[in-house]
């Protein structure tokens, strides 16, 4: 076989492997479902009556779009900690003793956190429908909206995957966690940037979760919003890969130094 | 040669972990690496095994070059480091099977390398239970297993047994003699002398960097001196009286330390040396508090080899 066969095949036998936790460890990827359903429904109904929602109508249809662009940010936290877990307990060590392709590493944490999320992104959406958010554009700007969010996720792969190596130690996720937060109400997931004094409302703006949020509103029809924002949240994403994808390569070629 | 290392050299920042460490290790054997912390031990390991990259110097690992053949030589080792490094959330098996497909054994014979292993490192039983539930010991026999996918030709253990309770290590023990007698080639680091005694052909004592001596544990012990006898007598004016008599078994003048009253003096025949001490301290009528017998400890291998008394 060539190496680049064995590079998809050791790639994808890395990605079983996490298959496998989901099976013999569900609890982590069921919590990984319920929390983004519980803020769905703490924000729609308790907080949500209290929201101005920017354009006129329901704010569980502007909400929606806003926590699906938050879970995939929440995705920083799962990719981090799987890293610096076999990282700490030198499973990536051993990995790297063993004859195969080197890139599988990383490319078997990219395909199981990229299929947690399409997952995660389908009970998110079925909760959506429930709660009586719907997507408007019909099935291509839909499907549209949806590879928006994966390709905003797999940006934060490579966030994740520089951090995992730079840091290598799983209670560094306390400080993601803590992080993640802040970042995520300092957009326009939760309230419109209109609503915050001006040059906060600046940075919300041009925050790549509020580029998201705002090109996947566009893309499943909510009324009342400036559009233009897929341009930048199709930018944001290639941006931070093309920042974060070498300084990973070069993370885990540091580790033999 | 299956280790055979010239003049490795490697720096962390400021701290210099290998200064000039050379090593040969013959086919077939274990040699082990003795060594405080912070001597180089793990550093040699994971350059030796493909994990890190010298500064300088050259490594030959089962006839390959570390730095420009890796691939050939992880085709041929097997690494068993410091920690017990299995997924914790699969089971013993779906480790081993993992791993079988990752050293491209393809998914059948995969299956049948793990049934083997698992069976040969007693594991056969818990093989479907999570590696989170093992026991120390357990947990460090499918690592041994993990190393032993290919049947490598050497195989390198980072302190096997650190922080197992005696009945894991007796495991570990027993696991890497059976290693051993399959022919493998295996270089062990460790902190402990009776680690080494138990299980390898050859010692290298490294510190700072570098070999400081090597030979059989043996060879190494009777250059230190072997083993000594050791009494604490009631009296301190005893002392005299008891040196007189234990001069008379030991095989050098027995060194006085008045403050604790004990005499001390290294022996050949361990058991004779103490019955005749014990028989002639009773009928010279010498209260004694306490007498043993005692092996050189590691500190006193460093103290005596870092004092020039000995030298490679």
């Amino acid at each position: 076989m060539s190496s680049l066969r064995w590079a998809v095949a050791d790639g994808w036998t890395m990605t079983r492997r996490d298959l496998g936790h989901w099976v013999r460890q569900p609890a982590p990827v069921v919590v990984s479902l319920l929390f983004p359903i519980l803020l769905v429904l703490m924000f729609g109904y308790l907080l949500g009556g209290a929201i101005a929602v920017p354009g006129g109508g329901d704010y569980r249809e502007f909400l929606l779009p806003g926590m699906f662009v938050m879970t995939m940010g929440f995705g920083v936290e799962s990719t981090l900690l799987a890293v610096t877990t076999d990282a700490s307990r030198g499973v990536t060590d051993r990995f790297r003793s063993i004859p195969m392709s080197q890139s599988a590493v990383v490319v078997g944490r990219c395909g199981a956190d990229m299929l947690n999320s399409v997952l995660v992104l389908v009970v998110m959406a079925a909760c959506g429908l429930a709660v009586g958010w719907r997507p408007h554009g019909g099935v291509g700007a839909t499907l549209a909206a949806f590879g928006l969010l994966l390709l905003l996720r797999f940006a934060f792969l490579w966030v994740g995957i520089w951090l995992g190596l730079m840091v290598a130690d799983p209670s560094a996720v306390t400080l993601v966690q803590v992080v993640v937060w802040p970042v995520s109400f300092l957009s326009n997931i939760f309230v419109s940037p209109d609503t915050m004094p001006g040059w906060l409302g600046a940075i919300a703006t041009w925050n790549p979760l509020s580029a998201t949020a705002a090109a996947t509103r566009d893309l499943f029809g909510n009324p009342g919003l400036a559009d233009g924002w897929i341009g930048v949240a199709v930018a944001w994403p290639l941006l931070l890969v093309a920042v974060f994808f070498p300084l990973s390569v070069r993370a885990f070629r540091r580790l033999s130094r | 040669m299956s280790v055979l290392v010239d003049g490795l050299r490697k720096r962390f920042g400021d701290k210099i972990a290998l200064d000039g460490f050379d090593l040969r290790v013959r086919p077939g054997t274990v040699c082990g690496l003795l060594g405080p912390n912070g001597a180089g031990k793990t550093t040699s390991v994971r350059i030796l095994s493909t994990l890190l990259r010298a500064d300088g110097g050259r490594a030959e690992v089962a006839g390959f070059d570390v730095a420009t053949h890796p691939m050939e030589v992880r085709r041929r080792i097997g690494l068993v480091g410091q920690h017990a490094a299995v997924d914790e959330v699969l089971s013993g098996r779906q480790n081993l099977e993992l791993f079988g497909r990752l050293y491209h054994l393809g998914a059948a014979k995969a299956r049948v390398r793990a049934a083997e292993l698992l069976d040969r490192f007693g594991l056969a039983d818990t093989g479907n239970k999570a590696v989170r539930h093992y026991s120390g010991g357990m947990r460090r026999r499918l690592d041994l297993a993990a190393g032993m996918i290919l049947a490598p030709d050497v195989l390198f253990l980072d302190e096997p047994t650190t922080g197992l309770d005696p009945r894991g290590r007796n495991e570990v023990w027993d696991a890497v003699r059976s290693l051993a007698g399959d022919g493998a080639t295996v270089l062990l680091t460790t902190q402990y002398l009776d680690e080494a005694d138990q299980l390898v052909d050859q010692i290298a004592v490294i510190d700072a960097g570098r070999v400081i001596a090597g030979g059989s544990p043996a060879e190494l012990k009777s250059r230190l001196g072997g083993d000594r006898i050791e009494v604490v007598v009631h009296d301190v004016g005893d002392l005299g009286t008891a040196a007189e008599l234990l001069r008379k078994v030991a095989d050098a003048e027995p060194e006085r330390d008045l403050d604790r009253r004990r005499l001390s003096a290294p022996v050949r025949d361990r058991v004779a040396a103490l019955t005749e001490t014990v028989r002639a301290l009773d009928a010279a009528g010498v209260p004694v508090e306490d007498i043993a017998l005692r092996r050189p400890t590691l500190d006193e291998v460093f103290l005596t080899l870092t004092d020039g008394k000995v030298s490679a």
